[in-house]
């Protein structure tokens, strides 16, 4: 009975002692995870997931304060790689794939203010001053920064359009 | 210029549709289903109509509840087809309401609760059969001898309704056991299976199908026909029945050598208590077996082993849908392991190196 | 070598559709009259499309080039007839998706006057193997099975690779098609001549010609041409789809499997059309580009079905009239075969350099059939010859996880439609496949995208923190003048007051 009850304070003592230890000693610093999060974002900090940008997101999902399908340029393919990372399941055929967008700008409405040219987060507006600026369609990330800003509203948002090569079957129609 | 509709191809296929498979298997087990009907008379009859009944009221009541269109799941025929197998397994004198619990069991809670055709994991009539046999062991086990159909020991119509939806207690004039049952209780009083067998059923009796038993257990024959014809018109393949059949001889043919009057010999249990009928009807069921054919031979095996251990050594001398069901709880399993070898990789899935496939 | 010692290999799987081709087998291969427009597609092959050299209002001459390839995979295009160019823009490709897509509109001047220096070889088989897929690129063959890979790569296979034989693709086991049956029936001869030439360009010494048992007549007729050659053999196969896809068709020959992602080069085989074998008898003999070939024009819905000589850029409304029209509205209209060609929206399109036929199907001949749920019945894993479970594979589909459909082998299919074929539920299963695969690539290029987006944005990021600290510094050394300044001053100032005082 006695040694019974020394055994278990003891191995309690010493467990307890170990982990204030380990507390202690092998601490870490932040999130691992949110960082890894991180680098799956598209990183334009675009801001459409409600978020000031990728890193408040990402601490966001990590502390699963945000569902893994909040990134729309993401689209399903990163809900898909987010929910793989935080271990959790997802109903992907819900998720509503945003038709992807770029920006287009119309030339005769175009003052040459560079205001979007500054704006845009992954400089895919060419252009200078007084100069008539023009989309990289290749580079835009679809964030509509630009579209917000212009003076003379002269940025459209059009879906890229497929080609040949790009287009594909979409998904057959489901049955009851 | 005319623009039409494009759709994904192919543009060809095959005439088959769901409801031609199971109308199939329907015509493969008729001839044995007429013969026994006409062996146990006008009970069966009335007993086997009131499942199939009872079956499609519950399959049109799920698929209302689902809002699912009943015009074409209930044409499908998979719900006339479990009550079918199911009518096969039941003691054909049994009461009116074993049939209509039967078919609820099956329908509601071994298929339509998993999401209806296709979604189910064990096969709805063995579902049936065994909950009926656990929560009515009486009603389920008392069989009686055939008493063809207007011969002179049959019942008239008026009488069978009596026996079938009356509660009437003349069966207790006619009641038997089946094969297995017999030599099993005969073995457990001390008895040598050579005196048993004496007053037992000829070999003859079980294939002809004129022992006692259930519909399905007993004509062994025309069911083999059956069995063949389906896989002739490809519904099936051999490899479930033929690994199934084979492993439970096989068993049995072992355990007859070592000791001929402990153990029942091969051609016994082949041809009694619905072996035949669930080798090739019940075990090669679609939807609750594998689909690779190594999968397939792995699942009849288990089949055949469990059939012989369950006859053997437990409590059920009937132990057909005991192995069914727990093969069916295999087959995902079964499924996820064992894959026909995809063209250009080896086993493990690694695209064949070029050595090993010249050497080829 | 006959056909009966030549050891043949089983494969897995395959099914048995009804064949159809007595519609229009035993109609000889007629030659099209000239359409009052022909529209040129300028990507007619796998790979990037070719750059145009004509413009609006240009004169061209039957044989001229009209756009330069453009790149290492890529095939040029050229004038089909002589005539008048009327225009290089958008219109409807000959595609399931209904695009447009870049293509050169040409009206014929009924002259049909060739090129001047159309170049033929003199002594063709003294030309090097390099002279020959020279020469093949620049006629423009690509695969004219249907795969409309550029040929002369496949040409060159012989840099890389130890290749010792050399198929050539006779079993149209494609359903209702019968375009390489006539031709191999009424020009036996020449395709032998480019077959020769291409087994000479590949430097192999063993060819064999694979023809499927239910076109004996076309047997027959490679029999009698190749009766001299002792490189060449006529194998008859087995009639049963898919014999012709080229991975299958070289097991079943020779007995080997070409590796997962491989091509069957790597087991030292290279496969061609017959109808490519013509077309490079054709360019090397007579110098003519590949500007015309063998469409089947078939199905119930169709008045007569034919088989016709086009040229390329015809619209198909064009070869429909030509066979007296539609008996019926169809149900579908498509490009190629019944289990592997692609729907087409209108008969507006041109004939291309891949489309092998045109089939008006009836809605009786189509045996549609409303969807049910899998019932696992397997059938389509016993009918697939790739080995796959495509049940499952349509199932993650269907439920979102591509990536687990990958796992199962969703890359090795090859679309044959084997499975969709037989399955009893007429579940879709190709089109999952092809969802998925299209689905898969279009994540791989957003995700490339992603990639370069976010570098781009890394980069803004630094360059405008840079431009800050450039700003700061450049404050602060201004900060520091001023200070340094004033306190100069204040130090003269202080020196004169000093000074004054």
């Amino acid at each position: 009975m006695i040694s019974a009850i020394l055994i278990i304070t003891v191995l309690g003592i010493a467990m307890g002692g170990m982990l204030g230890v380990a507390s202690k000693y092998l601490a870490v610093e932040g999130n691992p995870l949110q960082e890894e999060i991180e680098s799956l974002l598209p990183g334009s900090q675009c801001g459409q997931c409600g978020y000031p940008g990728c890193s408040p997101a990402a601490e966001a999902i990590a502390n699963s304060a945000a569902p893994v399908t909040l990134c729309p340029p993401g689209g399903k393919a990163l809900a898909e790689a987010l929910a793989e990372k935080m271990g959790v399941s997802i109903d992907l055929s819900s998720v509503e794939e945003k038709e992807p967008m770029v920006a287009f700008i119309h030339e005769n409405l175009c003052v040459g203010c560079t205001k979007c040219f500054k704006r845009c987060p992954t400089d895919a507006i060419l252009g200078g001053s007084k100069q008539i600026h023009a989309v990289f369609a290749d580079a835009c990330t679809g964030c509509e920064k630009c579209y917000e800003v212009c003076p003379t509203e002269c940025i459209e948002m059009r879906p890229i359009k497929f080609t040949l090569q790009t287009w594909y079957w979409p998904e057959p129609a489901r049955v009851a | 210029m005319m623009d039409v509709k494009t759709v994904f191809g192919p543009y060809a296929h095959e005439r088959n549709s769901i409801s031609r498979t199971m109308g199939l298997v329907m015509v493969a087990l008729l001839p044995a289903t007429l013969f026994s009907l006409y062996q146990f008379g006008w009970p069966a009859v009335f007993l086997f109509v009131t499942t199939l009944l009872a079956c499609l009221l519950a399959e049109a009541f799920a698929l209302r509840l689902a809002g699912k269109s009943s015009k074409t799941f209930l044409m499908d025929g998979s719900a006339l087809l479990s009550g079918w197998l199911l009518a096969m397994t039941l003691p054909p004198w049994a009461p009116w309401w074993i049939g209509v619990v039967g078919a609820f069991l099956a329908i509601i809670v071994a298929k339509q609760v998993f999401g209806g055709i296709g979604q189910n994991l064990f096969n709805p009539a063995m579902v049936a059969r065994v909950a009926l046999l656990i929560s009515f062991p009486f009603e389920m086990t008392l069989f009686n001898h055939p008493v063809p159909m207007f011969s002179e020991v049959a019942p008239g119509f008026m009488e069978s309704l009596g026996i079938t939806f009356g509660g009437a207690d003349t069966i207790d004039a006619v009641s038997s056991a089946t094969t297995l049952g017999h030599l099993k209780t005969e073995v457990g009083r001390g008895i040598g299976l050579t005196e048993a067998s004496q007053q037992g059923i000829t070999l003859w009796q079980m294939l002809w199908g004129n022992a006692a038993g259930s519909l399905g257990e007993t004509s062994a024959l025309l069911l083999l026909l059956g069995g063949i014809f389906l896989i002739y018109k490809k519904i099936i393949t051999w490899h479930i029945p033929l690994a199934m059949l084979g492993s439970l001889a096989l068993m049995a043919g072992i355990f007859h050598l070592i000791d001929s009057e402990h153990y029942v010999g091969p051609i016994t249990h082949l041809f009694s208590g619905g072996a035949i009928l669930c080798a090739f009807f019940i075990a090669t069921d679609l939807v609750t077996s594998p689909v690779s054919l190594k999968g397939q031979i792995l699942f009849g095996v288990g089949c055949g082993v469990l059939v012989y251990a369950i006859r053997t050594w437990a409590g059920y001398p009937e132990g057909v849908a005991f192995a069914v069901m727990l093969m069916n709880a295999c087959t995902p399993l079964i499924d996820h392991y064992i894959k026909p070898r995809i063209y250009g990789r080896d086993r493990k899935g690694e695209p064949l190196n070029l050595e090993s496939a010249v050497d080829r | 070598m006959s056909r009966d010692i030549f050891k043949l290999f089983k494969i897995r799987g395959g099914v048995h559709p009804d064949d159809r081709k007595e519609l229009s087998a035993g109609q000889s291969i007629e030659k099209l009259p000239m359409p009052p427009l022909l529209h040129i597609p300028l990507q007619q092959h796998i790979g990037a499309a070719a750059e145009p050299l004509v413009m609006r209002g240009d004169e061209v001459k039957k044989g001229q080039i009209l756009a330069r390839s453009q790149g290492v995979i890529s095939a040029p295009v050229h004038a089909p007839t002589s005539g008048r160019i009327m225009g290089v823009g958008g219109y409807p490709a000959h595609h399931a998706s209904g695009l447009s897509v870049r293509t050169i509109t040409l009206k014929p001047d009924g002259l049909d006057r060739w090129i001047d220096d159309l170049n033929p070889a003199e002594d063709p088989f003294s030309l090097s193997p390099d002279e020959i897929s020279q020469r093949v690129a620049n006629a423009g063959i690509v695969g004219m099975g249907g795969a409309t890979f550029p040929s002369a790569v496949k040409l060159n296979l012989r840099n890389r690779y130890q290749l010792h034989t050399l198929v050539i693709n006779g079993a149209e086991c494609e359903p209702y098609l019968t375009c390489d049956d006539r031709l191999m029936r009424e020009r036996p001869q020449q395709i032998l001549a480019g077959v020769r030439l291409m087994a000479h360009a590949l430097d192999v010494d063993k060819v064999l010609i694979a023809i499927e048992n239910n076109k004996p007549e076309a047997q027959a007729a490679m029999r009698e041409a190749a009766a001299e050659t002792n490189s060449v053999t006529v194998v008859g196969l087995p009639t049963r789809y898919p014999m012709g896809s080229e991975k299958h068709m070289v097991q079943t020959l020779i007995g080997k499997e070409t590796p997962a992602r491989g091509l069957t080069a790597d087991i030292g085989v290279v496969v061609h059309n017959v109808a490519t074998a013509l077309a490079v008898r054709n360019a090397i003999f007579d110098g003519h580009p590949l500007i015309s070939r063998v469409m089947t024009v078939t199905g119930d819905a169709i008045q007569q079905p034919r088989n016709l000589e086009v040229l390329i850029g015809t619209p198909l409304s064009h070869l429909v009239e030509f066979c007296g029209g539609f008996k019926e509205t169809p149900e579908r209209l498509v490009s190629g075969g019944p289990m592997m060609g692609q729907p087409l929206p209108s008969t507006r399109v041109p004939a291309v350099k891949g489309s092998n036929g045109l089939l008006a199907l009836s809605h009786q001949e189509i045996h549609d059939s409303q969807e049910m749920p899998c019932i696992r019945c397997a059938s389509c894993v016993t009918a697939c010859p790739c080995g796959l479970v495509p049940l499952e594979m349509a199932n993650h589909i269907r439920g979102g996880s591509l990536d687990t459909s990958v796992k199962l082998g969703l890359l090795d299919c090859i679309a044959c439609g084997s499975c969709a074929y037989v399955c009893p539920a007429h579940i879709p299963l190709v089109h999952y496949f092809n969802y998925a695969k299209g689905e898969l690539a279009a994540r791989q290029r957003a995700q490339h995208k992603q990639g370069e987006t976010k570098r781009l944005a890394e980069a803004r990021t630094e360059r405008m923190e840079e431009i800050k600290r450039a700003k700061r510094e450049a404050m602060l050394k201004r900060k520091r003048e001023m200070e340094a300044k004033k306190k100069k001053e204040q130090a003269e100032k202080e020196a004169t007051v000093g000074a004054e005082s």
